[in-house]
């Protein structure tokens, strides 16, 4: 490796200048406004944890993870998801004291990147866990919460696609028999992969109805109406009933008054193996790739030894910056320039100043080499230097 | 209804999926197929095409500047770009293949193999267990084997008439290629019903061309 220059930063690691720094703090503060109002409590667990037991159940890839080793040899990872350390707290402590919980974290999480350069390996995520409670009720809760969220921080065009994976294990389950071969296709799935599914259901010895059912599943994306046609397509009532949890949900959510944002996409598999029910992503006009995503996860609570339902979303804040049109502008900060003799009425100005709300930096003008050059940066000026007192107000 | 941008690979693709789309009754410009323009509007269509490498035609669907593109198989195996890979359009067929010079066996210890698609080469060997060094060039493979650079290239073939010419023979087939629509993960929601129609004309056409 070449000599590192000194600014140089770990690849994928990123600095948040201050205008940036505004934006982002408006649209984290809208967001975690909106999840407290809903009752949902902030917390907050260690960047570290054991590669063993959060590093293992979380749904990132063991490839994506930042490892390190502790004093005694152990492996950290440093956490690539805010949801398995919130499992583990809840598991360990606090399921003990309520259930069930509603829990919500704004941290950054870590994922190594392998392609290209610049990508985040470093992000801050914001979301939220409803742990301990298997009702539909949760379901749409988080939904309508989501659709809130991203309200507040100032997004319009936003679209939210619901998917079940009940009803993909089951239909698959009934055509293929074996998990083996449901895995297959589902892989091509989770690949988005629609050529490969289409090319793979027709190798398959299988009946032409059943690779009928199989390809007729694709196009089960769109509004209510495709639940009817996914109806023809299952049998037995595991299917059914994942069905009627979608519908069941979208009513919840036409309650709640934010249907207008949720569609139905029905081969939508968002990981391989985590989810356990509804699963959703959700997308805005202007970035290329979904801001957030979620869904029902009844197993993971499981591994750290207390069985619990559990459903929730989480939202990348820099891809919501990303589909804010417009970056706040900086509000800008008030200039008090004095020279050392007039020091105590400086003083004054700035304090009264500062007590009515406003930003006030307070500067020697002996400090600055170029009075003009620094005043420019700032909002306005008033100068208490030698005899003369006046502003730009 | 937006606007959809489309990503068109230049080159050998180009004609036959500019053929396809008018075929599907596309008004597509003839300043498309001569022009040196970069980006092309067709407000008729509601369309507005650009021109791209076809390697890149997948990097920049992903990031969302088109919401749909035309890429070779070959491409998306070698770049793995987070993308629908939405229809099997069926033109431009070819296969990636493992040539070399005549009557030669690989050696022993970790033979060269000379590439465009250093991915794809290297999965495939891995596959059947071979240990090579992959070796990625940019362009005439053909020339690796004949200057020694490599034992075997991994490379595109159409009807194997440069292979012959350069005197080299194929080996083993890797994959079938033919070009695919693919399609962002947020336009395919965003803009669902443009892009619903778009893939259902061109699955008409490309049905009608298969039955013929």
């Amino acid at each position: 490796m070449s000599k590192l220059l000194m600014f140089e930063k770990p690849v994928g690691m990123r600095d948040t200048l201050p205008h940036i720094y505004e934006t982002k703090r408006k649209v984290k503060e809208a967001a975690e406004r909106a999840m407290r109002s809903w009752g949902y409590r902030f917390i907050e667990t260690p960047a570290l944890e054991y590669y063993e037991t959060v590093g293992d159940a979380s749904a990132i890839l063991d490839r994506q993870l930042f490892k390190l080793l502790d004093q005694q040899g152990n492996t950290l990872v440093l956490r690539p998801d805010m949801t398995a350390p919130i499992a583990r707290v809840a598991a360990a402590k606090l399921l003990k004291e309520r259930v069930p919980l509603r829990l919500a974290y704004s941290a950054s999480v870590y994922r190594a990147q392998q392609r290209e350069g610049g990508r985040a390996a470093e992000f801050e995520q914001i979301g939220v866990e409803m742990i301990g409670d298997d009702t539909i009720s949760a379901d749409a809760e988080v939904i309508a919460l989501l659709v809130s969220v991203m309200k507040e921080a100032g997004l319009e065009r936003f679209q939210l696609s619901l998917g079940h994976i009940r009803f993909t294990d089951e239909l698959f389950r009934q055509i293929l028999g074996t998990e083996d071969r449901a895995e297959q296709l589902r892989r091509f799935l989770y690949e988005k992969n629609y050529v490969g599914y289409r090319e793979h259901v027709k190798s398959l010895a299988l009946s032409s109805i059943d690779k009928q059912r199989l390809l007729q599943f694709l196009n089960l994306s769109g509004g209510l109406d495709c639940l009817d046609e996914a109806v023809k397509l299952i049998e037995g009532t595991a299917g059914i009933e994942a069905l009627d949890e979608l519908k069941t949900v979208y009513s919840r959510l036409q309650e709640f008054g934010v249907d207008e944002y949720v569609t139905f996409d029905l081969p939508l598999v968002s990981h391989m193996s985590y989810y356990t029910g509804l699963v959703f992503e959700v997308y805005a006009d202007g970035v290329g790739a979904p801001v957030g995503n979620g869904g029902r996860y009844n197993d993971l609570l499981e591994k750290f030894g207390r069985p619990a339902g559990a459903t929730g979303f989480g939202l990348r804040v820099d891809f919501l910056l990303e589909a804010l049109e417009q970056l706040e502008e900086e509000a800008g900060v008030h200039c008090v320039l004095f020279s050392n003799e007039r020091r105590v009425e400086a003083i004054q100005e700035a304090q009264k100043r500062r007590a009515a709300g406003e930003d006030v930096l307070l500067q020697d003008v002996a400090g600055v080499e170029d009075v003009d050059t620094f005043t420019q940066t700032c909002k306005s000026v008033t100068f208490f230097v030698g005899k003369s007192t006046g502003g730009t107000e | 209804m937006s606007m959809l941008t489309i990503a068109m690979p230049k080159g050998r693709i180009f004609e036959e999926a500019a053929a396809l789309m008018r075929e599907a009754g596309y008004k597509l410009p003839l300043e498309l197929d001569e022009s040196r323009k970069l980006i092309i509007e067709v407000p008729e269509e509601n369309m507005r095409f650009f021109l791209a490498k076809p390697m890149d035609v997948a990097t920049y669907v992903e990031h969302g500047v088109a919401d749909v593109g035309i890429a070779g198989k070959d491409v998306l195996l070698e770049e793995e770009r987070d993308v629908y890979e939405l229809l099997d359009l069926k033109i431009s067929p070819c296969y990636l293949a493992v040539a070399g010079l005549p009557d030669t066996s690989l050696n022993e210890v970790a033979p060269k193999i000379a590439t465009k698609y250093p991915t794809v080469a290297s999965a495939y060997f891995r596959e059947i267990g071979e240990q090579v060094e992959i070796i990625k060039l940019n362009g005439s493979i053909e020339l690796a084997p004949l200057i020694g650079l490599s034992d075997r290239i991994v490379d595109i073939v159409s009807t194997g008439q440069t292979l012959r010419e350069n005197g080299l023979v194929e080996y083993e087939t890797i994959v079938e290629i033919t070009s695919r629509l693919v399609v962002n993960p947020v336009s395919y929601r965003m803009k669902n019903k443009e892009i619903s129609t778009f893939v259902s004309r061109l699955t008409e056409t490309i049905e009608e061309k298969a039955v013929q």
